[in-house]
């Protein structure tokens, strides 16, 4: 309990940390992008909301530094993350929740199969190390985590979708189908999410098996492995009850960083697919140059990655009694 | 050994000790030069930076003239045929070598500085350095690093300059923690409290005691930032975020993008860039491989173990051989 409260104070601040950075970034900029949002908008918003906007920036404003600040934590608090220029006038929170469902879906899917191929086949490697199958494994899988996400997409676009015309390219759905919760619509959603699932697991796949492979060999040298072989136990028990069992448990620590890298990478293939997740919001929000629907953007990614990180460490404790006891 | 003892080294200790490390150094890198991964990478490294290098002569001519009609397929006359603005695609990915890798090489030496420099000071220093330095690596390490990276280059100037800067804020924590780790291990050994005693300056003794032993880690982590210098600035170029009058990868798969290369059916477009892409991320992570299997006696092959014993069962039998034949003389 105690080890998930020292996390929980570490979350807050670095939550704390990249608000800060949220409220900084614009006013470092040197182009003011403020101004010209708010020339743009004049004509468009009500007094009160062009007010907030230049609360949010500090433009015209003759308060400190400091008191926007607190001004700008005040308004967060309250939920409100200003008004979105490219979909004036929506809440910018409103835009936001029509798009986060689908990156949570794209971002947990990928995560849990990249984490069970990966650590699947990392296990069968470190066992059968400087054989045929650690030989071609190892390094082609290594190679695809080398290779940029969006190249891999891109091709991945081009040949199973438009060539062979196996697949669907973009889009998270058929628009033609009316969104419900019915086995037309959820089939659609899950042929839509094949090829960007599976080019974001061809990625991560390699990363989880090297850190599988490493933690697998070094558990493999432990005195009660030998004790295991000689008491004549079978090799499959030997692998997954007592080796893969114990070197599970620090990748798991590696699913926090995991869960940032699923995200930049899940930005990036909606961007390819054009699937309207926040990854896509953010790209067309920069396009756009929606400042409010950016920062908030950021704000809601930082907050989902770090409670993601936070239901890693509840998971941890749960699997190692020795960070509970202590 | 006690403490006067250790006073009363004489001065020629030290040296003899460096000269160990020197002569395990060599060896390691004998073993890395003997290494296929190894070789593999920097060969291509090597290859690509000449490519880069020798931009003018291989492909003659600004790569942004329009010299063709568009979207030409490859042919003797443009080997990678044409881009949608009549470009030559082969000209535009020779170029393209020069502005990836400049950013991923600037970029990577910033990042393994500013790891050693902090990962360092942290581990020397310890106490609230170490506990400051420590909050901040970890808070950068959960900020999720592309949405920082795409948020902080829609807000900067789009230099390649400051490009490579966004990249260097956004990724010197990884490098940075790992440094620190291992130099944990190095500040606490005894040789390091015995320069303490001696009166060595805290500068002298990180930069001639502590540096040395992490080289090989700082080789690690400066390939590693390296590879992700060149693959963010391309992912940020492709996303429409750098420098975009710039000719580079990135740049090139952004256009191909913008043309709807795909849809075209028009491959030659983004095929080389992304090959290059890949192949350069792939030998740099080769270089790593290599490095950390030379490095970790645990990760090394068994079949590097397999040869070792067979040449040592080799070299027993010749001294038997030996024996016999000066027994029979």
């Amino acid at each position: 309990m105690r080890y998930l409260l020292t996390r929980l104070g570490f979350y807050l601040v670095a939550l704390w940390g990249s608000l800060t950075i949220n409220f900084l970034l614009p006013r470092l900029a040197p182009g003011d992008p403020a101004s010209s949002l708010l020339s743009r908008m004049t004509g468009q918003m009500t007094p009160a909301q062009l007010n907030s906007i230049r609360l949010i920036y500090g433009v015209d404003t003759h308060a400190s530094l400091l008191s926007e600040y607190g001004t700008y934590l005040g308004q967060l608090a309250h939920g409100n993350l200003g008004i979105s220029t490219s979909y004036f006038p929506t809440p910018v929170s409103t835009v936001i929740a029509s798009a986060i469902w689908w990156t949570v879906l794209l971002g947990g899917v990928s995560l849990v199969i990249g984490f069970a191929a990966g650590a699947g086949l990392g296990i069968l490697v470190a066992w059968r190390r400087a054989t045929l199958v650690d030989s071609l494994v190892t390094p082609s899988t290594v190679f695809l985590a080398s290779v940029p996400y969006f190249w891999l997409a891109t091709a991945a676009v081009f040949i199973l979708g438009i060539k062979l015309n196996w697949l669907p390219v973009s889009h998270s759905y058929n628009i033609d189908l009316l969104p419900a919760f019915s086995w037309p619509f959820i089939g659609d959603v899950a042929l839509h999410a094949v090829l960007p699932v599976a080019t974001i697991v061809a990625v991560s796949v390699g990363n989880w098996l090297i850190v599988m492979r490493s933690t697998m060999i070094s558990v493999l040298s432990e005195d009660y492995i030998t004790m295991a072989i000689a008491k004549g136990l079978s090799p499959l028990r030997i692998a997954l009850n007592y080796g893969a069992r114990n070197a599970l448990l620090p990748v798991t620590t590696t699913a926090g960083v995991a869960v940032g890298f699923i995200v930049s990478g899940a930005l990036l293939t909606e961007v390819v697919f054009s699937y309207s997740g926040v990854g896509y919001l953010l790209f067309t929000a920069v396009e756009g140059l929606d400042y409010p629907l950016i920062q908030g953007l950021l704000l809601i990614i930082t907050v989902g990655v770090l409670a993601a990180n936070l239901l890693v460490d509840g998971i941890y404790v749960l699997l190692d009694p020795r960070v509970r006891r202590s | 050994m006690t403490a006067p003892a250790a006073s009363a080294t004489p001065p020629g200790a030290l040296g003899r000790g460096l000269g160990v490390a020197g002569r395990s150094a060599r060896a390691g890198l004998a073993r890395l030069l003997a290494s296929k991964k190894a070789l593999f990478g920097a060969v291509v490294v090597l290859l690509l930076i000449a490519m880069g290098l020798l931009a003018p002569v291989i492909a003659p001519g600004n790569p942004l003239a329009v010299v063709a009609p568009q979207n030409l397929p490859p042919s003797a006359h443009h080997l990678l045929g044409t881009t949608g603005q009549g470009n030559d695609v082969f000209a535009q990915v020779v170029w393209g070598t020069r502005n990836s890798l400049a950013v991923g090489f600037v970029t990577g030496f910033a990042i393994a500085f500013l790891g050693v420099a902090l990962g360092l000071s942290a581990a020397y220093f310890g106490g609230w350095a170490d506990n400051l330095l420590s909050l901040l690596m970890n808070i950068f390490l959960v900020i999720p690093g592309l949405p920082l990276l795409v948020v902080m280059a829609a807000f900067l100037p789009r230099s390649t300059l400051s490009v490579s800067l966004v990249l260097a804020i956004a990724g010197w924590a990884v490098s940075a923690r790992v440094i620190r780790s291992q130099a944990l291990s190095v500040v606490r050994r005894d040789y390091i409290s015995a320069a303490t005693v001696i009166g060595e300056r805290p500068l002298r003794i990180i930069l001639a005691e502590v540096l040395p032993n992490l080289s090989s880690l700082i080789a690690s982590v400066l390939f590693g930032a390296i590879g992700y210098g060149i693959g963010s600035l391309a992912a940020l170029q492709f996303l429409g975020l750098g420098d975009l009058s710039a000719v580079s990868w990135g740049t090139i798969l952004y256009w191909a993008q913008n043309n709807s290369a795909l849809l075209q059916g028009t491959w030659w477009q983004f095929i080389p860039a992304g090959a290059c892409l890949a192949l350069t991320c792939a030998a740099i992570s080769m270089l790593n491989f290599a490095i950390d299997e030379v490095t970790n006696p645990r990760l090394r092959t068994i079949r590097e173990r397999r040869t070792r014993l067979a040449s040592r069962a080799l070299r027993r039998r010749r001294g038997e051989q030996r024996q016999e034949e000066q027994h029979a003389a």
